[in-house]
């Protein structure tokens, strides 16, 4: 009988197998790298909107309070988006000629509501609740990064579970006093996990059952 | 999963004319617990007789409160002693009245429950942003912000009058 593979044939199929190895290998770390990507997560990209509302200028230039707009941020569940009046309140008579915001003004006239491009947006299989955040001591700067710098929006975290879970395994890391909340600049003293872990003692948070499936998936 | 066949708060509809999917309140609603009959503390006024009494004990807490929501609300334009310096008017908006005026300090505290509730001039109503309990703390807070650009030193209480001029000295 005659011989039916080459002697070649031997080193093709180890290469073969090897190739095959470092395809899947390559695949998975593709896959990965993609899934963490900006392109993927939206983190640190900048979320165009129908008007280029600013964060800098707003906050951070004219020192306009977050809850003058995010209203329901300390008592509720979302921390809403200001209606058109709220842009009113000035815009009525600051910017009143300005096209770039015609779109505001055009809303108010129609009494539709602005349409604005979500830049957060968790699934709905998710709960989450602005208000116990708030006030059990964790900043907006925490989760929403230098709002003060922002000329338009991004997310400066994934919002994926392992983000949520980094903190509520053990949110020493990141509680501060409550009078710090809406202060965008605060930085964690040096002795942080100290000064934690008695904020979490004294603002009474319940770690046990942070972690549990049904504190987020309900 | 991701998206849920179910309206959230602020999020879009193409049912509604407005393209929105919460809807507002039917005019005349009266949610449970808010029938909100008592006249002084909800309209602030008796009739068209603005209140000259705070319908509620002032405490420190109260005044706490106002200053938290007046930064927040009001000093933008009012600016934070109450000049009417804000930030909003140096930018070219109309300025507002100081608060130190003696128009102002004259004022019965219905006045300044009603400005907030239902806007003055140029200016916006803050009803929808401002609670009632809150109103009247800011203006409680109003009107200490008043005493202090108008306070002499006979005023203070003794012991605070040697703290402050021991700082002068
Ligand atoms: C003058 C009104 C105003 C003030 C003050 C303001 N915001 Fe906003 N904010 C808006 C508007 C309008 C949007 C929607 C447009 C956008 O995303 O840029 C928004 C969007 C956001 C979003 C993204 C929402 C999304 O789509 O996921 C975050 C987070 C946010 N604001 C946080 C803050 C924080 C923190 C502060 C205080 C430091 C603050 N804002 C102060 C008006 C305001
Ligand atoms: C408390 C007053 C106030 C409110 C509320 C406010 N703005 Fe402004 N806005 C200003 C002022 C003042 C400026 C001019 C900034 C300057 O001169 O530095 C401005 C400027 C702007 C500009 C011009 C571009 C820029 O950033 O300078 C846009 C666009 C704008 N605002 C959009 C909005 C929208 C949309 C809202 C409602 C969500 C809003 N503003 C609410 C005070 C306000
Ligand atoms: C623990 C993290 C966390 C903190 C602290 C936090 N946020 Fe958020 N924020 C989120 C998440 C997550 C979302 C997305 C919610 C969703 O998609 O349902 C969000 C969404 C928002 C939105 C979009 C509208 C909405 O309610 O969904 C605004 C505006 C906002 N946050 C403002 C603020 C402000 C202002 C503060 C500080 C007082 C703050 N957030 C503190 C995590 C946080
Ligand atoms: C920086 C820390 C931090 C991050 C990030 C964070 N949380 Fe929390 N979370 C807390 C703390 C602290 C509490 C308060 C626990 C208590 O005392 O009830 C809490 C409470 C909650 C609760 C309980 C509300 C209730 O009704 O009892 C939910 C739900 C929740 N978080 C969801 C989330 C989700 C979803 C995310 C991610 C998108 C998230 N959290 C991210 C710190 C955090
Ligand atoms: C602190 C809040 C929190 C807790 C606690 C939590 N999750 Fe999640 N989970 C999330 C968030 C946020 C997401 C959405 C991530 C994303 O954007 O895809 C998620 C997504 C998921 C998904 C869907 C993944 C996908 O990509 O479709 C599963 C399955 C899940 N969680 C299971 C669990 C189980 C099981 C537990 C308990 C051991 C748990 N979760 C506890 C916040 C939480
Ligand atoms: C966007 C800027 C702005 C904000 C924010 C604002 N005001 Fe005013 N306010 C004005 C202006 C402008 C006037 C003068 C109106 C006029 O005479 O047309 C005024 C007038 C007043 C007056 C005087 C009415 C009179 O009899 O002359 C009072 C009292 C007052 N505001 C209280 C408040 C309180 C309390 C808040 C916070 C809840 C507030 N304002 C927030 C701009 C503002």
């Amino acid at each position: 009988m005659p011989q039916l593979f080459h002697r070649r044939s031997n080193t093709i199929a180890r290469v073969s197998i090897l190739a095959v190895v470092l395809l899947v290998t390559a695949g998975g770390w593709l896959l990965h790298a993609s899934f963490w990507s900006p392109y993927m997560t939206k983190v640190n990209v900048p979320i165009e909107q129908p008007v280029p509302f600013s964060h800098e200028h707003h906050y951070g230039g004219l020192g306009i309070d977050c809850r003058y707009c995010h209203t329901s941020v300390e008592k509720s569940s979302f921390a809403g988006i200001p209606p058109t009046e709220t842009c009113m309140t000035c815009h009525s008579q600051l910017y009143t000629d300005q096209p770039i915001l015609a779109p505001v003004r055009e809303s108010l006239a129609t009494d539709t509501p602005m349409k604005w491009n979500r830049v957060h947006d968790l699934p709905d299989f998710v709960f989450f609740n602005h208000s116990i955040h708030v006030t059990k001591g964790i900043g907006c700067s925490t989760c929403h990064g230098q709002v003060q710098k922002m000329p338009l929006m991004w997310k400066v975290n994934t919002l994926y579970m392992k983000w949520c879970l980094d903190c509520h395994r053990d949110p020493a890391k990141y509680i501060r006093p409550r009078e710090e909340v809406f202060n965008m600049s605060w930085l964690p003293p040096i002795n942080q996990l100290a000064q934690g872990r008695k904020l979490v003692k004294d603002y009474h948070v319940n770690a046990k059952q942070l972690t549990d499936c049904s504190m987020c998936h309900r | 999963m991701y998206s849920q066949p179910r309206s959230d708060p602020l999020e879009p509809s193409k049912f509604f004319k407005n393209g929105a999917a919460s809807r507002p309140l039917v005019p005349g609603t009266v949610a449970r617990g808010h029938l909100d009959a008592d006249q002084a503390f909800y309209q602030g006024a008796i009739g068209t007789n603005f209140v000259e009494e705070f319908p509620m004990p002032v405490t420190r807490q109260v005044l706490e409160r106002g200053r938290e929501r007046y930064n927040i609300y009001c000093s933008v334009c009012h600016g934070a002693i109450g000049d009417g310096n804000g930030m909003i008017p140096q930018r070219g908006y109309p300025h507002p009245p100081s608060y130190h005026i003696d128009r102002l300090r004259q004022a019965p505290v219905g006045h300044y429950y009603d400005v907030i509730t239902h806007g003055y001039g140029v200016m916006y109503s803050y009803a929808s942003r401002v609670e009632p309990a809150d109103r009247w703390a800011i203006t409680a807070y109003i009107r200490a912000l008043q005493l202090s650009q108008n306070s002499r030193l006979d005023d203070l209480p003794p012991n605070e009058r040697v703290k402050l001029e021991a700082q002068n000295k």
